[in-house]
């Protein structure tokens, strides 16, 4: 029988050669509660309303699709649709993925939940769902991350989080990833781990996918509101791949739709700063799954860079590397420059100020939309809002405030 | 007979324990690690554990964190780490090493090409904290192809039914992880780590050695009664960390010298053979 893309992972969380469960024997009851946990609660119809009833009503959904006329015309190609998850509650999709774990955890009766972040916008989620459900909160973070993205660190503070500085390492996020996973190794029997986007061992890229794909069950059904179709191609842009995942995964039975993941090009692939493990990486293990990483000849993770901190990560969820390897979506890359000059256009054109992750899906459908007739579609998946990101762009244009 | 084995058998016959300490390659200069490995020998370490560097080391707290950077700035490769080892066995042909580290250098190096060059340098165990066993029957294969121990980690966590699947891959010995936590936490509870030694050793048929939290020859002694092996690795590696050069071999020999006479005056709880 054939296996189908949307079928994955298979029962010990492999999306063909990639995923698995690769961590220390001390973590592993930890994920055999989580898996028994997370299953039952997928059968569970309290579970599942309860999880419906927070999106709409705290998270604000369905966020809207949003037909972007002025900028299409400008390009002169196909018609682009942004999905607008800059307009849910905490100003991006994370937050999508957070009432569900956070749902889970309190069904697990943990009282404490911890979590991983770079920018900030995953700690702020976390943090947002934690006062919501009355849960303690502690938030990892790059002391490098924390000097760079001050502002998220005091809207943490703000929600009752703990935030504390990781200084091992490169001191970004794939550093605060590793100390999380130590505070959860060492206080497993009271603490959940909310991993923020769908990379780690099984379950989480499933769950987390899960979690987020409720952004491309609306786009299908929105989609066919306003156009009577479906897009000719979904666009998103992947650090770890979260926002993609749930845009791609409820599409990837839909065979004649192109499914693009954007990946942060940097300073450009050839002058090695950027952050595109799909593009130029080799597979390998790195927190608790294998596939693609930026590494050196040695196997040692290599420092990464984007203008964007929620793409600056050396790794990549599982799934993309398998959607990569059998060919259903393909992966570009797009540069720092480009992602800005994304930012400025929407800004500009369609007065929305999208976040540089964003960003780079939006350069992306820009190149490509003038290449198309005037009747195809391009869904861009908006993940989040670029109000964080003022101070980097001002920063690039020489502006001090 | 592998080496390890041949040491445990050996340490049977005479009613001791096997005193195992972990240092990291590389750690703080490549050029230490050869003379320090002689020192553990020299100290009574009966098998030597040897850490291999890697940039994002998740399941060992700060000390061993530290101990990886340190190598990692010194350009120290699982290449090289393979080479020190061949340095070592020239003049040493009895104490077993074991190395100890993450899957990606190895992956990067390819699994086969790794058991090969590992073998031909003389390794006898291999340590890979992120395999565990549903995702190392292959690894686990390929270094039995070549004499080459494969050895797991067991925790005060795992069911009954992953020790015994740990068993069926684990040759060597078990490393029984003591506590919930990273390498160079604070306490162990003894009692604890009693009553699973037992179950574990009948359910895998290999020596348990206990590690993670033992800190001085008072826990060492104890966890002596308990188990077939102790465990010593960040303690060490605080030592290395504080010494000038000249005279981290020295400081480490006292160190480990304390511990190993505590092992030996420890009695053997009954029972034990």
């Amino acid at each position: 029988m054939a296996v189908h893309d949307h079928d994955l992972p298979d029962a010990t969380g492999h999306f063909g050669p990639y995923g698995g469960v690769f961590v220390a024997e001390t973590l592993i009851a930890a994920l055999d509660e989580l898996r028994e946990a997370y299953a039952a609660a997928q059968r569970d119809p309290q579970f599942l309303a309860e999880f419906e009833h927070d999106l709409q009503h705290y998270v604000g959904r369905p966020s809207p699709l949003y037909h972007a006329r002025r900028w299409s015309e400008r390009l002169g190609g196909a018609q682009i649709y942004l999905k607008r998850e800059d307009l849910n509650h905490t100003g991006a999709h994370k937050i999508n993925n957070c009432i569900g774990q956070a749902l889970l955890a309190r069904r697990m009766h943990k009282p404490r939940v911890i979590a991983e972040t770079g920018a900030g916008q995953h700690g702020v989620a976390t943090a947002t769902v934690a006062a919501r459900f009355g849960m303690e909160c502690v938030v990892y973070m790059g002391a490098e991350d924390i000097r760079r993205q001050a502002a998220n660190v005091y809207r943490m503070k703000l929600l009752g989080a703990t935030v504390v500085p990781v200084e091992s390492g490169s001191r970004t996020l794939k550093d605060a990833l590793n100390e999380a996973m130590r505070d959860w190794v060492t206080r497993v029997a009271d603490t959940f781990y909310i991993i923020g986007t769908v990379a780690g061992p099984h379950p989480y890229p499933m769950m987390v996918r899960d979690f987020q794909s409720v952004i491309g069950r609306e786009c299908i059904r929105q989609m066919q509101e306003q156009c009577g179709r479906q897009p000719d191609a979904v666009i998103a842009c992947v650090g770890g791949g979260s926002n993609a995942m749930g845009i791609f995964h409820p599409y990837l039975a839909a065979a004649g739709v192109r499914l693009i993941g954007v990946e942060a090009a940097g300073e450009g692939i050839a002058s090695g700063r950027h952050a595109a493990s799909l593009t130029a990486g080799q597979p390998g293990v790195l927190h608790g799954n294998r596939t693609y990483l930026l590494q050196d000849e040695n196997g040692q993770i290599i420092e990464t860079h984007s203008i964007s901190a929620g793409l600056d990560y050396p790794g990549v969820g599982p799934e993309h590397a398998w959607l990569k390897d059998s060919g259903r979506a393909e992966y570009v890359g797009v540069t720092d420059g480009e992602a800005l000059q994304a930012f400025h256009d929407l800004c500009r054109i369609e007065g929305i100020m999208p976040a540089l992750e964003s960003s780079h899906a939006l350069a992306y459908a820009g190149r490509l939309a003038p290449s198309l007739a005037r009747d195809a579609i391009l869904l861009v998946n908006l993940s989040g809002r670029g109000d964080k990101d003022m101070h980097t762009v001002a920063d690039k244009s020489g502006i001090r405030f | 007979m592998g080496r390890i084995q041949q040491v445990f058998a050996r340490l049977q016959g005479e009613g001791r324990k096997a005193l195992i300490p972990f240092i990291t390659a590389g750690d703080p200069d490549p050029g230490l690690t050869v003379p320090l490995l002689r020192t553990l020998v020299r100290a009574g370490a009966d098998v030597i554990e040897l850490g291999v560097p890697f940039s994002d080391p998740m399941a060992d707290g700060p000390t061993i964190q530290r101990a990886s950077e340190r190598a990692l700035a010194k350009g120290v490769s699982l290449r090289q780490v393979l080479s020190l080892v061949a340095t070592f066995r020239d003049e040493d042909r009895t104490t077993p090493i074991v190395l100890m580290g993450y899957a990606n250098p190895i992956e990067a190096m390819g699994v086969g090409a790794f058991a090969a060059a590992a073998a031909a340098a003389g390794v006898d165990g291999v340590l890979v904290v992120d395999y565990p066993p549903e995702e190392s029957a292959d690894f686990a294969a390929a270094l039995q192809r070549h004499a080459i121990d494969p050895i797991f980690l067991l925790a005060p966590t795992s069911s009954d039914a992953r020790i015994a699947e740990v068993g069926a891959l684990a040759s060597g010995y078990i490393y029984y992880v003591s506590l919930k936590g990273v390498t160079g936490s604070a306490t162990l509870d003894v009692a604890a780590v009693a009553a699973r030694i037992p179950e574990i050793r009948a359910r895998t048929g290999v020596p348990v050695g206990v590690g993670f939290g033992i800190r001085d020859a008072a826990t060492a002694a104890a966890v002596a009664r308990i188990a077939d092996a102790v465990v010593v690795g960040s303690r060490l590696i605080e030592e290395i960390e504080r010494s000038a050069a000249a005279t981290a071999c020295d400081n480490v020999l006292n160190l480990l010298s304390g511990i190993r006479q505590a092992i030996d005056a420890a009695a053997p709880a009954t029972g034990e053979p």
